[in-house]
């Protein structure tokens, strides 16, 4: 079989080639789908990381306190932890809507984002709990011998140390988090994921189409990946765990 | 909204999800065996010294380390046509592509494992005149083996969450399972549930489990 890139100059309503590779109007080229489809890609995952992030650190940061609150986390982690994320997303798309009417109003792409923004959190919990459980007790014993309170000894002493220490670890789970919103094509998102199974359909060129999709992920992932280490090498703090001489 | 689970007779159960259930069972079971073994073969050839063993595995862990496992999915689907020169199942398709694709996870475990095992080991073992092959077999891998077995075990229940997404070329599956007897009974969000909390089930008593027997193997270290 030969290569045959040309397609995605192609109107994606007429099938036919468009002069300058971008449709005008409604019309669009199967390039133009693509590069909206990776901006949802992009979209579902920077919300859902969002969420991750926010509820993660605090269902952590809970985990290692002794109250009760303890068990409350402990069960958030392993509800969002044991069941499937494709199972999770359908479960905000058909079944939360039909308890709570209000959340009828949300579009798939913001029920498929909170879906893989909880099951992310799960994660991050367990990795920001490790991280505060790796520092030396003392570090605490000392922000209370001095005065602090506990959510000052939080915000101030035991966050920004184990924040750093478990950089690495999130880095992989910011990577993962794009991979995983793939699973958002589901509920019909229009992410490169379904855009490659319809498009796939629509032409015929599967080889080129996974390809370019493939591409873009990696892109995606690689470039976040880099920001990650750009993040890790602003925050070093000297003398401390982890730093490169 | 009320609930109705009365639907699930035992027969709609039998005729709509155990097919399903069976599916998702026998592609976790293949996989992991199939992905271990490919997996230390890839961790060998990781670690050997020959760039030509070297080179072709680092390239095939990244790799599928870095696409998403749907994309995979859909690669191999559209390519086994083109490589067998017939087309198969969606069911097999998935079987393939799942041992291909944790093989590469399998491989990091398998050789983060071995390289936790201290220089002394082999350094002593080759003092002992033990060959490079005997001390693999005798010293390393029992030892690697043991220490990895609770990090094996979890990816083993990350592989049964993901034998979901083979709903991506519609094999199926325990998920699809309870899809179609949802849809066929009218009362498909309490098919959602009960595939959830069936799920849950499983995954939540095999994590307890590998907790357990990783708080024994650490008792013996």
């Amino acid at each position: 079989m030969a290569w045959d890139w040309q397609f995605f100059c192609n109107s994606t309503i007429t099938t036919e080639a468009t002069a300058s590779c971008f449709g005008k109007g409604g019309d669009i080229t199967y390039l133009q789908w693509m590069l909206s489809a990776w901006g949802w890609t992009v979209s579902v995952a920077a919300l859902a990381l969002v969420i991750a992030l926010l509820s993660g650190v605090a269902i952590g940061v809970l985990r290692t306190l002794a109250s009760r609150w303890k068990l409350v986390a402990m069960m958030w982690v392993e509800l969002f932890r044991n069941i499937p994320l494709l199972v999770q997303v359908f479960i905000w798309y058909h079944v939360v809507p039909a308890f709570i009417p209000a959340l009828q109003a949300l579009s798939s792409f913001l029920l498929a984002s909170i879906a893989l923004g909880l099951f992310t959190s799960a994660r991050i919990a367990e990795q920001v709990r490790s991280g505060i459980q790796a520092l030396p007790r003392g570090q605490s014993q000392a922000a209370s011998a001095l005065g602090l309170s506990l959510v000052q000894s939080y915000r101030y002493v035991i966050l920004p140390q184990s924040l750093r220490i478990i950089l690495p670890a999130l880095t992989s789970e910011v990577m993962n988090v794009v991979k995983n919103s793939s699973v958002a094509f589901a509920v019909s998102v229009t992410e490169l994921t379904l855009f490659a199974m319809q498009a796939q359909e629509e032409t015929a060129r599967g080889m080129e189409i996974y390809l370019a999709v493939t591409m873009l992920y990696v892109i995606t992932a690689l470039t976040l990946n880099r920001i990650m280490a750009w993040i890790e090498s602003m925050t070093q703090l000297p003398g401390v765990i982890g730093v490169k001489a | 909204m009320t609930f109705d689970f009365t639907f699930f007779s035992g027969s709609l159960l039998q005729t709509y999800v155990l097919h399903g259930f069976l599916f998702s069972l026998q592609l976790t079971v293949l996989a992991t065996c199939g992905g271990i073994v490919l997996g230390t073969v890839l961790a060998l050839m990781r670690l050997s010294q020959r760039a030509l063993f070297h080179w072709p595995a680092t390239v095939y862990v990244n790799g599928m380390r870095s696409i998403p496992l749907v994309m995979v999915l859909l690669w191999f689907f559209l390519l086994m046509p083109f490589l067998l020169g017939r087309s198969i199942g969606a069911e097999v398709s998935a079987v393939i592509t799942f041992i291909a694709f944790e093989a590469a996870f399998f491989c990091e475990i398998i050789r983060s494992g071995i390289q936790s095992i201290p220089k002394g080991q082999t350094s002593a073992a080759i003092a002992l005149g033990l060959s490079q092959q005997q001390t693999l077999r005798w010293i390393v891998l029992p030892q690697a083996l043991r220490n990895m077995t609770p990090i094996l075990l979890t990816q083993v229940i990350i592989l049964f969450q993901d034998t979901s997404l083979v709903y991506a070329i519609g094999a199926y599956d325990m998920l699809k399972g309870f899809e179609i007897a949802g849809k066929n009974s009218g009362r498909p969000v309490e098919a959602y549930l009960a595939a959830a909390l069936i799920y849950f089930l499983i995954c939540f008593s095999l994590s307890q489990l590998v907790r357990h027997l990783q708080q024994r193997t650490s008792f013996t270290k």
